[in-house]
């Protein structure tokens, strides 16, 4: 027998090309994701949001005011999308994640500029994602010096000279000193969850429908009820462990704040682990293998990753990645974690982001359900 | 309560556009092994999930240990041991955790004591620990037993138990179905070894989702009208081929150093072969079909009217 064969080799190549085109879902994943990778997050990612929410609470209105949120217009960066009357309804648009920013005009702050006594104007950000601040926020400074200087003309004209005419208070709220770990280590937890809890149960349905034991499941007075929810369980308590550990380190290792409820984010953490582990259920009774689950595990984790405001800004996306965005339970467990540790969120706050999660597993226990019964028969 | 421990009328199974099984009609008494046979794909294990209330029949009816095979599965299910075609326990248990995770899906009273017995009946009781992957089929397949029986069924529904596995331990394993059924437990055997169809009291043939035949081994044969003649001698293969020309000769199977041949005209045979039985070389003789002739010879006018 010769030691290299050109046409042992390719029957191998070609047994090899025969398998992969019967398994479709595998064939067409292998084409399939790059191009959506490429489509979803090549446009979709961005890291330099632009346009971000901004609520205005102006006491006076002035060709000066207005001159001066016409000039934060016009950086891009900043968009006015409320002006309420009262401070406290911007912070609380800030605290819900509803604006990024709060411009604070004081009431004298047209008098006290045309005194040249440079007063300051406050502008509130909401920096639990440093990342998404930090380019608007460094355009603030060259914006006070230009921003009033057709309006500080003729005998005025010295206002508006270095140094600048008003002085800019920048409050960073929820991360005052811009620290990254705040934002991601309480992220992490919502990415690691998603990857161990979608992957164990998409695996675990799957091996027992692979290796034949579901078989002998059903044969025995087992409900399919049952036969979930006791697979389900044991996940659940591991997740919890994870989700321990990784509050510890935070905690402990990392020094982010728990400015809300303990309790709180671990009851909150119960409803993100089934929405995953219903998901995961779900994928098992579609998979036919636990290649297949795992494929789809990865599937679904990408962009559970890249467009739910992780890793990149979730306001730096387009609407339509924004709204693929909504549809992923990863993005309202960031919010409701990052919410809970870093703003304080209590028991009202969490509901916009709590819903979403509980529609979420409603519509995937309702297909997974009828796609599981549809495996028995 | 019946002397009928299985029976079920009109049963119907399609999957998609196949139809596995079609209007199969059995009747199982208590306390006999009913041997199921047919060849592969022919609709069996469907027919045996259809009646331990693992599928839901599409058409007909029938009563299982009296209970309603439609309405009543859940108790079906509580009464009947389904060992099924794979190995389908746990490999990465141990013998004992897959025993006791059995018993308490069962909800098996004192489950300890009852899997101690099962282990030492089994004879597995130093090996316990092991896993249950690392059993050799023979061991798998009594481990497979031991299982269903953790409950103390009614009736065992065994899904081609011996396949794979050596004579010896086939042999233990029929000797415990004979005492099992001593015991009054029906056994309902799906197989293709002869052998073991030959072990049953009674069998049932199905090809194609069609029940074709039923009754005891002596009975399917005498039923069959076939008639067999036996011949040795040397060149049996070119005998063969002659014999396969004539078209009375409708089966010749070569078994060791002889040739079976049968037709369902004893006389028009006869006929047909005596040019053969003339050669002085070679010894002619009258015999039983057997078993396994009968069937073939079953499946062959199944397979007339199939598509």
């Amino acid at each position: 027998m010769r030691f290299w064969s050109w046409s042992r080799l390719l029957a191998m190549v070609r047994k090899e090309f025969i398998q992969m085109k019967r398994d479709r879902m595998t064939f067409a994943m292998m084409v399939g994701i790059p191009i959506i990778q490429l489509a979803l997050f090549g446009f979709a990612i961005n890291a330099d949001p632009k346009h971000l929410p901004t609520a205005v609470v102006s006491a006076e209105n002035t060709a000066y005011t207005r001159s001066l949120v016409a000039a934060l217009r016009a950086t891009d960066y900043f968009d006015v999308r409320a002006t309420p009357a009262r401070e406290e309804d911007a912070w609380q648009l800030l605290e819900r994640g509803k604006v990024q920013f709060v411009l604070a005009i004081p009431p004298d702050f047209t008098r006290r500029l045309l005194r040249g006594e440079h007063p300051p104007v406050l502008l509130e950000a909401d920096a639990s994602d440093p990342a998404a601040t930090s380019n608007a926020l460094a355009v603030l400074e060259p914006l006070a010096r230009g921003a009033l200087r057709h309006d500080l003309a003729g005998p005025l004209a010295g206002r508006g000279a270095a140094p600048p005419p008003f002085e800019w208070r920048v409050h960073r709220r929820y991360n005052p000193e811009g620290i990254t770990q705040y934002n991601i280590v309480p992220g992490l937890m919502g990415v690691i969850l998603t990857m161990t809890m979608i992957m164990m149960t998409a695996l675990g349905v799957t091996r027992e429908l692979e290796r034949g034991t579901m078989e002998n499941l059903l044969s025995m007075p087992l409900s399919a009820l049952e036969i979930m929810i006791g697979k389900i369980l044991p996940y659940v308590l591991i997740g919890y462990v994870q989700v321990l550990v990784i509050l510890a380190a935070s905690f402990w290792v990392f020094g982010v704040p728990m400015v809300g409820s303990a309790w709180l984010l671990l009851a909150c953490v119960l409803v993100f682990i089934v929405a995953n582990l219903t998901l995961g259920i779900t994928f098992s009774s579609v998979a036919r293998n636990q290649t297949q689950a795992m494929q789809m595990s990865f599937f679904f984790l990408l962009p559970s990753i890249l467009l739910s405001g992780f890793m990149f800004p979730f306001r730096g996306m387009p609407a339509w990645a924004q709204w693929i965005g909504e549809a992923l339970p990863l993005t309202h467990f960031l919010r409701l974690v990052r919410g809970i540790m870093l703003k304080g969120y209590g028991v009202t706050d969490i509901w916009p982001q709590l819903w979403p999660l509980l529609l979420f597993i409603a519509v995937v226990l309702a297909v997974g359900l009828k796609r599981f019964r549809r495996t028995l028969d | 309560m019946t002397g009928l421990a299985i029976e079920v009328r009109g049963l119907a199974k399609s999957f998609g556009p196949k139809q596995v099984v079609k209007g199969l009609d059995l009747s199982v008494r208590r306390g006999e092994i009913f041997g199921f046979l047919g060849p592969n794909g022919s609709g069996k294990t469907t027919s045996i999930r259809m009646i331990c209330g693992l599928l839901t029949p599409d058409a007909g009816s029938g009563q299982c240990l009296g209970y309603d095979l439609r309405s009543q599965s859940a108790q079906i299910k509580r009464e009947v041991g389904y060992m099924t075609q794979r190995f389908s326990f746990y490999e990465d248990l141990s013998i004992r955790e897959n025993l006791e995770f059995v018993a308490s899906v069962y909800g098996v009273k004192e489950a300890r004591a009852v899997v101690d017995e099962a282990l030492r009946n089994l004879g597995l009781e130093r090996r316990q620990k092991q896993l249950a992957g690392a059993l050799s089929g023979g061991w798998k397949q009594r481990m497979a037993l031991a299982a269903c029986l953790l409950h103390n069924p009614q009736l065992l529904l065994l899904d081609e138990p011996t396949a794979g596995v050596d004579p010896g331990a086939r042999r233990d394993f029929w000797a415990e179905i004979h005492a099992l059924a001593a015991r009054g437990i029906t056994v309902l055997v799906s197989t293709h070894y002869m052998d073991e169809a030959e072990r049953c009291h009674r069998l049932a043939y199905i090809a194609a989702g069609q029940l074709l035949a039923q009754g005891t081994p002596l009975e399917l044969v005498a039923n069959s009208r076939l008639a067999t003649w036996t011949v040795g001698g040397g060149d049996l293969q070119v005998l063969q081929r002659e014999l396969l020309a004539l078209p009375q000769a409708e089966q010749v199977v070569p078994f060791g150093n002889q040739l079976h041949v049968s037709g369902s005209d004893a006389a028009a045979l006869e006929q047909a072969l005596q040019p053969w039985m003339n050669d002085p070389r070679r010894q002619w003789r009258r015999d039983e079909p057997r078993l396994e002739d009968v069937f073939i010879h079953l499946m062959k006018h199944a397979g007339d009217n199939a598509p």
